[in-house]
């Protein structure tokens, strides 16, 4: 059939999509067809509502088949939303379908065009550009390749243990790389999760065993993803395992090392309770850690510093597990999906020193607080001060780091609900007064609102106002000895000064400070605030620009746990559907060579970042390897000659569309 | 526009697929308003720019180009953006020999999270070439409306 097509004389069907008003506001759909009429070879046009929709695809179906059409051309939304759409409509109704081509009047004209008659030049142009361009389009197969079978997940909280438990009972290979010593990530942290108050621990610690013990898992804890390449279905990572000095095969995890090392106290800042403990340099991350193996920190070790250790913990090893020569080491992986779960950093309180964090001792970060009310925290569960009393008024104040225009514009979601966790868990640990200070309460999730009325009748008081400053400069008795809120209550229209014990900063969610070199690592992009992006905000929430490699959790932006899970299993049904497809299409838009114009000048060569060019020495000229050819046609670009060209971006085909978008009516 | 005398710059885009033409994309779905002035070509990767396609573009009548590409490093085909850089420092010494203003051509770098820079640099890019005013070649062909050539290629 295409052989037919091809030899014939082109007949163009157009179709303009009015999308609702979204383009037949701005854009005179009447004027588009007229014009379009008059284009060459163009045989119809026909304008509808939503061309998208059965009945608008059945329009151009109809088309090819009783008007024998053999080039489509839909002027509607971008490419990259329906490109797809279309072409298989196309292909459905016989046509092959790379004789389609779109016009991207909505996102690039009546979306950002203020007068309306020159969105419909603007669009006439974008027709014109289109219906030359596909006069010379041909027919092409997509090219097809397996994929491994085999997913990467990277992060190990809980985003990333939903995902690789549930591919890996899917019965998938899974590795799951974790950049610190054992997985978790923030959820391990917290003593109860709102709004039903469950035992972070009782539902998250099952999940990590079940991880360490699935047969399909394989955990690499302590290591980073260092390198990444290939493409969809097919990519070759490169972990690196740093080196903890204790082979995790051996070390059952019985703390004897911890006990027998030289420093009689911990010394050192634990990360894990968020620096409200010491800890030596041989440690257990925490109680639960997954796996549960020690490590010993190569910055505060005695011998890994200077070599001059008595080295009693080695010798409290009696599986010999301690292993001072031991270098950090890198594994290789094939795997056919990739899907990144980093999640996120808290917000650096410091950075709003008007709220005292780091010169006041009894301003605390949520986070710290999360770990005092924990019964495996620093305090074994009791809220204590600094100075190890109990404090009776608490000050919690919202936002902080969010919603700031001079911090972070976006509102980081989960501060509200979990300042009203903490304030219940204060209150019912210390029986203090608790002020909650916001600036609007959100409170959207099933049983959300709920919760915060329960806290309302526990007693607990909120103000409404961002909170000025925290200070110490008291003017009245009862504030003496006291840290003072100053805020501005909008609801009374009063300032008010309030004196509390202790201040709890809800600190907001950013992205990881170094979610850059990570996103440019898996060849993703991300928001300006350092979320990685999804492919679409609405359609494809957990896929990126680059196929085969999936988002989920906190990294994409703020979102409580019961989204981050509903979202990891997203991530694995995207995944689950590239895998066990077993192949995948890739677009034919690979460069090729036409052997009479080479002239064998290697130019192409060198330009090519995937090594796809060979030069046949026989023949005299060059060869480009379609598999291994990604389509990005810089070596055409290059080519002196002309030789190289792209499929579906030919010179010709370009130049035809330069022509069509300066055709100004 | 034939009715106000005012000059209209025409500008011809080549926006990389996975950065610039999904930034425009954002920019359309923010509801950016920006100049119609723009028309945009879409390449997979600003490295398939042939230099031959901006002096076309302004020998079919444009009077500017503007080329958008990921940012350094950020390249969805690795460095086809660093080959079309150098690529692009020639063509301007080029264009310049021939008497073209090099502020004609503008390069762009725009991730797909910059819609907002799309908006700008678009505005800014019109302004300035409607201040240069219409490419004055010798011999520069005026184009003609598609409808004559429908006759022509029957």
């Amino acid at each position: 059939m295409s052989e037919t097509m091809q030899s014939a004389e082109p007949r163009v069907g157009v179709y303009v999509c009015h999308c609702g008003i979204n383009i037949a506001a701005k854009v005179d759909i009447a004027a588009v067809v007229e014009f379009a009429k008059t284009l060459p070879y163009v045989i119809v046009v026909r304008d509808y509502k939503f061309m998208c929709s059965d009945p608008g695809q059945e329009l151009l179906q109809q088309d090819i088949k009783e008007l024998g059409l053999n080039r489509i051309v839909v002027a509607s939304c971008s490419p990259l939303m329906h490109e797809a759409t279309f072409r298989h409509a196309t292909e459905a109704a016989g046509l092959n379908q790379f004789y389609f081509q779109m016009a991207n009047i909505r996102e690039h004209v009546s979306w950002v065009t203020a007068d309306k008659a020159l969105a419909t030049r603007k669009s006439q142009a974008l027709v014109s550009a289109a219906v030359r361009r596909v006069v010379l389009n041909e027919p092409l197969e997509h090219q097809k390749v397996p994929v491994k079978p085999n997913v990467l997940v990277v992060g190990g909280g809980i985003a990333g243990i939903h995902a690789a438990l549930t591919l890996a009972n899917a019965g998938k290979q899974v590795t799951l790389v974790e950049r610190e010593p054992t997985i978790g990530g923030h959820m391990a942290k917290f003593d109860k999760t709102f709004p039903t108050l469950d035992c972070a621990a009782c539902i998250l610690t099952p999940k990590m065993s079940m991880v360490r013990s699935h047969p399909n898992i394989t955990m690499l804890t302590y290591a980073e993803v260092v390198g990444v390449e290939g493409y969809v279905g097919n990519f070759t990572v490169k972990v690196k395992k740093k080196a903890r000095y204790v082979h995790e095969e051996l070390c059952v995890g019985c703390n004897e090392c911890v006990e027998a090392c030289v420093y009689k106290e911990g010394r050192f800042t634990d990360t894990f309770n968020e620096g409200l403990s010491k800890r030596k340099p041989v440690y257990m991350p925490f109680p639960q850690a997954t796996p549960s193996v020690v490590l010993i920190d190569p910055e505060s070790c005695i011998e890994l510093k200077t070599g001059k250790c008595k080295k009693q913990c080695a010798t409290a090893c009696t599986r010999n597990a301690i292993d001072f020569t031991m270098t950090d080491e890198i594994v290789a992986l094939e795997v056919g999906a990739i899907i990144i779960a980093t999640g996120f950093q808290t917000f650096d309180a410091t950075r709003i020193p008007q709220y005292g964090y780091g010169k006041f001792p009894n301003v605390y970060t949520s986070l710290e607080v999360e770990r005092l009310v924990n019964a495996s925290g620093p305090t074994g569960g009791e809220v204590q001060l600094r100075d190890g009393s109990t404090p009776k008024r608490v000050g919690i104040i919202h936002c902080v780091g969010s919603r700031d225009e001079k911090t972070n514009r976006h509102c980081s979601r989960v501060c509200c609900m979990y300042s009203l966790k903490l304030a219940h868990l204060i209150h019912e640990r210390t029986d203090a007064e608790v002020y909650n200070l916001y600036i609007d309460m959100r409170t959207p999730g099933k049983g959300y609102e709920e919760f915060y009325d329960k806290l309302l009748k526990e007693g607990v008081n909120f103000i409404r106002g961002r909170a000025a400053e925290v200070t110490d400069w008291t003017v009245t008795p009862e504030e003496e000895g006291k840290l003072v809120i100053r805020a501005e209550d909008t609801l009374i229209g009063v300032v008010r000064r309030i004196p509390v014990d202790m201040v709890v900063l809800s600190v907001g969610l950013e992205a990881h400070a170094d979610a850059d070199e990570v996103r440019r690592l898996f060849n993703i992009s991300c928001s300006k605030e350092g979320w990685f992006l999804e492919r679409h905000p609405k359609l494809a929430p957990v896929s990126t620009f680059t196929d085969g490699i999936f988002i989920a959790g906190a990294c994409q932006g703020p979102k409580d746990i019961p989204d981050t899970v509903a979202q990891a299993g997203a991530a694995v049904a995207e995944a689950l559907a590239l895998v066990d497809r077993g192949f995948v299409e890739l677009e034919p838009n690979t460069a090729f060579i036409t052997k009479e114009l080479c002239s064998g000048c290697h130019t192409c060569i060198a330009m090519c970042p995937f090594s796809a060019i060979r030069y046949n020495k026989e023949a005299g000229v060059a060869e480009i390897n379609p598999a291994l050819c990604k389509g990005c046609g810089t070596c055409v670009a290059a080519c002196p000659s002309g030789a190289a060209q792209q499929h579906l971006f030919t010179d010709e085909q370009i130049f035809q569309e330069i022509e069509g978008v300066l055709n100004y009516v | 526009m034939s009715d106000t005398p005012a000059f209209e710059p025409r500008i011809v885009a080549f926006f990389c697929n996975w950065c610039t033409y999904t930034a425009a994309d954002l920019a359309g779905t923010a509801r950016l308003t920006y100049a119609p002035n723009v028309r945009v070509v879409r390449i997979m990767c600003s490295g398939r720019l042939d230099p031959q396609f901006v002096v076309t573009a302004l020998r079919q009548g444009a009077d500017g180009v503007l080329i958008g590409g990921c940012h350094p490093g950020d390249c969805h085909y690795q460095e086809g953006n660093y080959k079309m850089l150098r690529r692009f420092h020639l063509l301007k010494r080029m264009l310049k020999q021939f008497g073209i203003d090099d502020q004609r051509v503008r390069l762009e770098w725009i991730s797909a999270s910059e819609g907002d820079k799309v908006q700008r640099v678009i505005n800014e890019m019109v302004a300035q070439v409607r201040d240069l005013g219409p490419l004055a070649l010798v011999g520069k062909p005026t184009p003609h409306p598609d409808a004559s050539e429908k006759h022509a290629a029957a």
